[in-house]
């Protein structure tokens, strides 16, 4: 990959309010109170999991022989299940996201990079690995998380479209993916993305940010409506008059979502700005660790 | 009414519908507004394309604001000074007598507009004042006539006969506007006859009250005044005042009655009861505010009782009532004089006016020597020939210097038994006599008199001869007094004079029983009488100027039916005797003008042209936000809150700013009393109020800058309402129309400066002298004149002013020139020993006064920075540097009194702690 140097510098300029931002996705992943993590069920890991009586087949270092003298019987310690789950993030670096309809909100990609980085850090802890779609390769370990604020910076700064969509590549093999956009843009990116992503069994959530504005469409009189990057245009005379079916469309851009994911066997969730990040997260985590 | 300045603007209405076309066209510019979901919006078409065209009622809101700020542009003036069509020359007829003196700034004013109005429409005009003697009316233009306009001042009579005005009204057509004192006067049907023939005449007439207050009267004593006004006013309560020179010599208000006109009565009486100490100082009666000659009464000498101490060798009781050399006197003199009757010795100090001696011949050394004493001071000795003078050896008269001339001794009988010629007859008075003009009785006979020795000074001292020349009353000029010896007997012994009313005449006009005919014919006639004061049209007593000497029947005529232009109203002397000449003759009845029919009579209210301009453009202006407001709130731009605060900030703007005016008085005297607060008296004058609101900020910021003195903001005071009792120190600055407080205002302020309140009077016109040669002088003197002001003297060096706080000896404000007045010290103040200033310990000067315009010189804006240039350059900054440190002299001079004199103990107190 091949990066300008005034992409670098625009990169580090956004670097530089990631540590702030991971340092709130941070305080933010404490806030989650993980009572258990493990898979319930006997597999590979660390921890105890279960005593059972041996069986055929069982390899003679399996037996636990501390439990098998209290007994007749031979047991074998059997413990959880602790594969390490591969979740790729895509986090949608398109201008669109950097909207915000009030000064005191954030805009959608603050949000929208805060939950990814939480999430992160979260599943970190809980041993998963965590990579980036089309930058950063899943790893497990704390390492990860600068790795992860590098790509994303970088993701930034490379980004000019006005709405992103996801790449259908990058997906690990049954891996989870967590896809964070406001998906106000052509469908079909995340249509082929999530179609790639069933066939090799990936699992994930689609969490759309929305602003309240967006959800509200507080305007009217004449005007003129912008995409961010300014590429795209609509005029209006009357723009109360719009409102109504704007919103029918965005309830069918949601409902078309809620589809899709559920084709996939994925999760989505509308998540607003004007909310608070902790109720998302959290779903969110639950929703990657039951996904099934 | 409604004009414009430039009417044709208004043209430009027309175009205003066009903008009907034009704005419906462009709808309200479009908002951009960044919005991702715009990606939703593709496609979606507006319902309505209504939006694009303008809303009708934003439409008319535009269309009303450019109207408005056309209208606005052509000048639309509320009651335009009205413009008579016609390009007739204006005549503008002013009364101008006392009667426009009540309301004389407002004719002016009618007068003004008028005179605008005629600018306007570029119309020459004329202005006349038919109480001056006509002259020949001539048209000019309205520019070169408003000087005249500007020095006109009402006359002190009433126009006298306006028929002789008739002539002097131009042929030509023309336009007469006439500001009537709406009073009868003689002859203004002629006037009105002509001036209608000239073409149209509009009549303008006060609807305020005329009072006219006819000269007092004596009656039991009292002095009985009646005063009147047109019939059908309203119930009325004045006050009537004498005014007069107290013992010091200074004018000031000697006694005060109420008038009262009851309701719908037109006269209204007042009587004076004062003791003749009093009476004899009151040179005039004057109702209460009212400016006019016409409310003024002067006092002559006919209020006067003159004291006359009559003195006789005869001794009392032994004659004849009838035959008493007193007798005639008596009765002649008693209505109108106050008699003492003794010895000369005993009346002397009495200080009478007259001495009567009746047939005394023998006067001892030293009640020569007193007699003498008190004529040189201005007595008037009056002597009486009789068998004593006849008989007294001429010898000794001849050395007498209380003989006017010497006397053959023994006299002459003329007419008798034994004597040849019949007896003599007066002469007529000559030029020079104070008796020309008085008719003699055709059977007045003297039969025997005393005869004068020929002398070169003899036909110099008659006052009167007989027939064949020989003296009957000469006369002597001493000192300032002078003696007049009758070569009769007072009683009808010699003569049939006493008997006569000639000799009451001669009498009177020798000054000693004024009161019974000062205004006869037989008083006046034939006398040259020099004003002394004369009366202007306000009603103030002014210097006569370069007005000759008047005609006595001209006074007559003045007295019986009003004065006129040869005799204004005022005082005229002739000698010993003083003729009061009053605007209000006892004749004279106020009578309501009488207007032809079909005449509109207008009243004085101005035209208050009111410009329009400057609201009519905030209209616009207004219309004009509002249509931001408008356009905002349809492009969806205005949220609510917004709206809130446009719509609160225009109320806001709507609000009147003077919302204070009914701040109670409560909380002013708290707000005065909180701290110490500099205050100036409003004047009225708005310009000159916030001068003085300025000035005195700007010296109470330097006071708190400088010195202890932490003054509040400075108040104004309506010293007419406001309580003085919380300001310490109240600056003055006195304006031209500056009115004169009313009496319980004078009482108010009267008892501010004796305790403690200081007043620093500013006529602001750097008058060095202050003799009142400025107009702003003489309002001080107006309004001084009700004041309790010690003696005051020009600011002596060492006076404390000048080292209360800084050392100083110039008082500079905007002018440097002006001097400054302040309680004179006392006489007996002798230096202090050790120091360079006098020992004058206590006191504060209640006044000050100057007129160097401080005000101004400390005046600072709301940056704080001075408000008006003071001097040149450097030189100027240290002048506005003084005129802060005066300021701060006089305000710790007010505050601390004279701590600063009390420097005279330091040497006692240094002595002290010594020890």
């Amino acid at each position: 990959m091949t990066v300008s140097a005034d992409l670098r510098a625009r990169a580090e300029a956004l670097g530089q309010t990631l540590p702030p931002l991971l340092a709130e996705a941070e305080h933010l992943a404490s806030t989650v109170a993980l009572g258990e993590h493990g898979r319930r069920r006997a597999g590979m890991g660390d921890d105890f999991w279960q005593y059972r009586a041996a069986r055929v087949g069982d390899p003679l270092r399996a037996i636990d022989w501390r439990r098998s003298a209290r007994s007749d019987q031979a047991f074998v310690q059997e413990r959880e299940w602790q594969a390490a789950q591969q979740v790729v993030f895509w986090v949608d670096p398109a201008q669109s996201m950097n909207f915000s309809g009030a000064a005191n909100r954030p805009a959608k990609a603050d949000r929208a990079r805060l939950l990814a980085l939480a999430l992160a850090v979260l599943l970190l802890r809980a041993g998963e690995q965590v990579g980036l779609a089309g930058q950063a390769a899943p790893k497990a370990g704390r390492g990860q998380m600068l790795r992860l604020i590098e790509a994303m910076a970088l993701d930034l700064a490379e980004a000019c479209a006005d709405y992103g969509a996801p790449g259908p590549g990058g997906f690990v093999n049954h891996g989870r993916a967590v896809f964070v956009s406001d998906f106000l843009g052509d469908m079909t990116g995340v249509e082929t993305a999530l179609a790639a992503a069933a066939g090799r069994g990936v699992k994930g959530i689609l969490l759309q940010v929305l602003d309240p504005a967006e959800e509200e469409f507080p305007f009217d009189g004449r005007t003129i409506f912008v995409s961010m990057g300014g590429s795209v245009s609509h005029e209006t005379q009357r723009a109360s008059d719009l409102r109504t079916r704007y919103l029918a469309r965005l309830a069918e851009r949601k409902d078309r979502l809620r589809e899709l994911a559920q084709a996939a066997g994925w999760h989505y969730l509308a998540h607003h700005t004007g909310e608070a990040a902790q109720s998302a997260l959290l779903w969110a985590y639950r929703a990657l660790e039951g996904g099934r | 009414m409604l004009g414009f300045a430039s009417p044709l603007l208004l043209l430009a209405l027309v175009a205003v519908p066009v903008l009907w076309f034009l704005l419906r066209a462009i709808p309200p510019a479009p908002l951009r507004r960044r919005f991702p979901g715009v990606a939703l919006l593709l496609g979606l078409t507006d319902e309505s394309r209504e939006a694009d065209r303008t809303p009708w009622w934003l439409l008319a809101l535009r269309m009303l604001a450019i109207s408005a700020a056309i209208v606005a542009f052509a000048g639309p003036v509320l009651n335009p000074h009205p413009v008579a069509e016609g390009k007739n020359p204006l005549l503008i007829v002013v009364d101008g007598g006392w009667a426009d003196g009540f309301d004389w700034q407002r004719r002016m004013a009618k007068a003004s507009s008028l005179l605008d109005g005629a600018e306007r429409s570029g119309r020459p005009v004329a202005v006349i004042q038919l109480a001056d003697a006509p002259e020949p009316v001539a048209f000019k233009a309205a520019a070169d006539m408003r000087g005249k306009l500007a020095a006109m001042v009402p006359r002190a009579w009433l126009p006298e006969d306006m028929t002789q005005w008739v002539s002097a009204l131009p042929k030509d057509a023309y336009d007469t506007d006439w500001i009537s004192d709406g009073l009868s006067d003689g002859g203004r049907a002629d006037l009105v006859a002509q001036v209608s023939k000239g073409g149209s005449l509009t009549v303008f007439a006060s609807d305020r009250e005329i009072f006219a207050l006819a000269p007092a009267v004596q009656a039991d004593g009292k002095l009985g005044l009646s005063a009147s006004r047109l019939p059908g006013g309203p119930k009325a309560e004045m006050r009537l005042v004498a005014r007069g020179p107290d013992p010091t010599g200074t004018d000031r208000e000697l006694a005060g009655v109420p008038l009262v006109f009851e309701d719908g009565v037109d006269t209204a009486k007042a009587e004076f009861d004062l003791p003749p100490e009093l009476r004899n100082r009151v040179t005039r009666f004057a109702i209460d505010g009212q400016r006019s000659a016409g409310a003024v009464s002067l006092a002559g000498d006919a209020l006067k009782r003159r004291k006359v101490a009559l003195v006789s060798d005869a001794a009392d009781g032994e004659g004849l009532q009838l035959l008493s050399p007193l007798h005639y006197l008596r009765q002649a003199l008693q209505p109108s004089a106050d008699l003492i009757e003794g010895g000369v010795m005993d009346v002397v100090p009495a200080k009478p006016d007259v001495i009567v001696l009746a047939d005394v011949a023998q006067i001892p050394q030293a009640e020569s020597d007193a007699l003498v004493d008190w004529v040189k001071k201005g007595g008037l000795l009056l002597r009486f020939a009789g068998p004593h003078l006849a008989a007294a050896d001429t010898a000794k008269l001849a050395d007498d210097p209380l003989m006017p001339v010497s006397l053959r001794q023994g006299g002459v009988t003329t007419g008798g038994a034994m004597s040849w010629g019949a007896p003599k007859t007066l002469a007529p008075f000559g030029d020079t006599s104070p008796f020309h003009g008085l008719t003699i009785p055709a059977d007045l006979r003297v039969k025997t008199q005393v005869l004068a020795e020929p002398g070169p000074d003899l036909s110099e001292r008659t006052l009167a001869a007989l027939d064949d020349g020989t003296p009957l009353v000469t006369r002597k000029v001493i000192g300032l007094g002078q003696v007049v010896l009758f070569h009769v007997t007072a009683n009808a012994e010699w003569s049939d004079l006493p008997l006569s009313g000639l000799f009451v005449q001669m009498l009177e006009r020798l000054a000693i029983s004024a009161s019974a005919g000062a205004g006869t014919a037989e008083g006046l006639t034939g006398l040259v009488w020099t004003p002394e004061r004369v009366l202007d049209g306000w009603g103030d007593l002014g210097d006569p100027g370069s007005l000759a000497g008047v005609q006595g029947v001209d006074v007559l005529k003045a007295l019986k039916t009003g004065p006129g232009l040869k005799a204004p109203p005022g005082l005229y002397r002739n000698e010993g005797r003083v003729v009061a000449v009053n605007a209000v003759s006892d004749a004279f009845k106020l009578a309501m003008a009488e207007w032809p029919e079909g005449l509109k009579v207008q009243d004085l209210t101005l035209p208050s042209e009111t410009a329009l301009k400057g609201p009519v453009l905030s209209f616009a202006l207004i219309l004009l936000m509002l249509d931001i407001l408008a356009t905002l709130f349809l492009s969806g731009r205005l949220r609510f809150r917004g709206t809130g605060v446009a719509l609160v900030a225009l109320a806001l703007m709507g609000q009147p700013q003077d919302a204070r005016a009914d701040a109670a008085a409560d909380q002013r005297a708290i707000a005065a009393t909180d701290g110490v607060v500099l205050a100036y008296v409003i004047t009225g004058d708005t310009r000159v109020d916030a001068i003085s609101a300025a000035g005195l900020l700007g010296l109470s910021d330097q006071l708190a800058n400088r010195t202890a003195v932490e003054p509040l903001t400075p108040m104004g005071v309506d010293v007419e309402k406001d309580e003085l009792a919380f300001f310490p120190f109240l600056y003055w600055p006195v304006t031209v129309d500056a009115p004169v407080p009313s009496s319980a205002t004078f009482a108010k302020l009267n008892r501010y400066l004796r305790t403690g309140g200081l007043i620093l009077f500013d006529t602001r016109d750097a008058d060095v002298a202050l003799v009142g040669a400025t107009p702003e002088g003489q309002a001080l003197q107006r309004i001084a004149s009700g004041l309790d002001i010690p003696p005051l003297e020009p600011l002596p060096q060492d006076h404390v002013l000048t080292r209360s706080f800084y050392l100083l000896q110039a008082f500079p404000g905007r002018f440097s020139e002006g001097g400054l007045w302040v309680e004179a010290a006392p006489p007996d103040a002798a230096k202090a020993e050790g120091m360079p200033f006098r020992n004058l310990n206590d006191g504060v000067t209640p006044v000050v006064i100057g007129g160097n315009d401080w005000a101004s010189a400390w005046a600072v804006d709301d940056t704080g920075s001075p408000m008006f240039p003071v001097g040149r350059g450097a030189a100027g900054d240290d002048q506005r540097e003084y005129a802060y440190r005066f300021g701060i002299n006089l305000i710790m001079h007010v505050l601390t009194g004279n701590y600063k004199s009390d420097q005279v103990h330091v040497p006692a107190l240094l002595e002290r702690l010594g020890q």
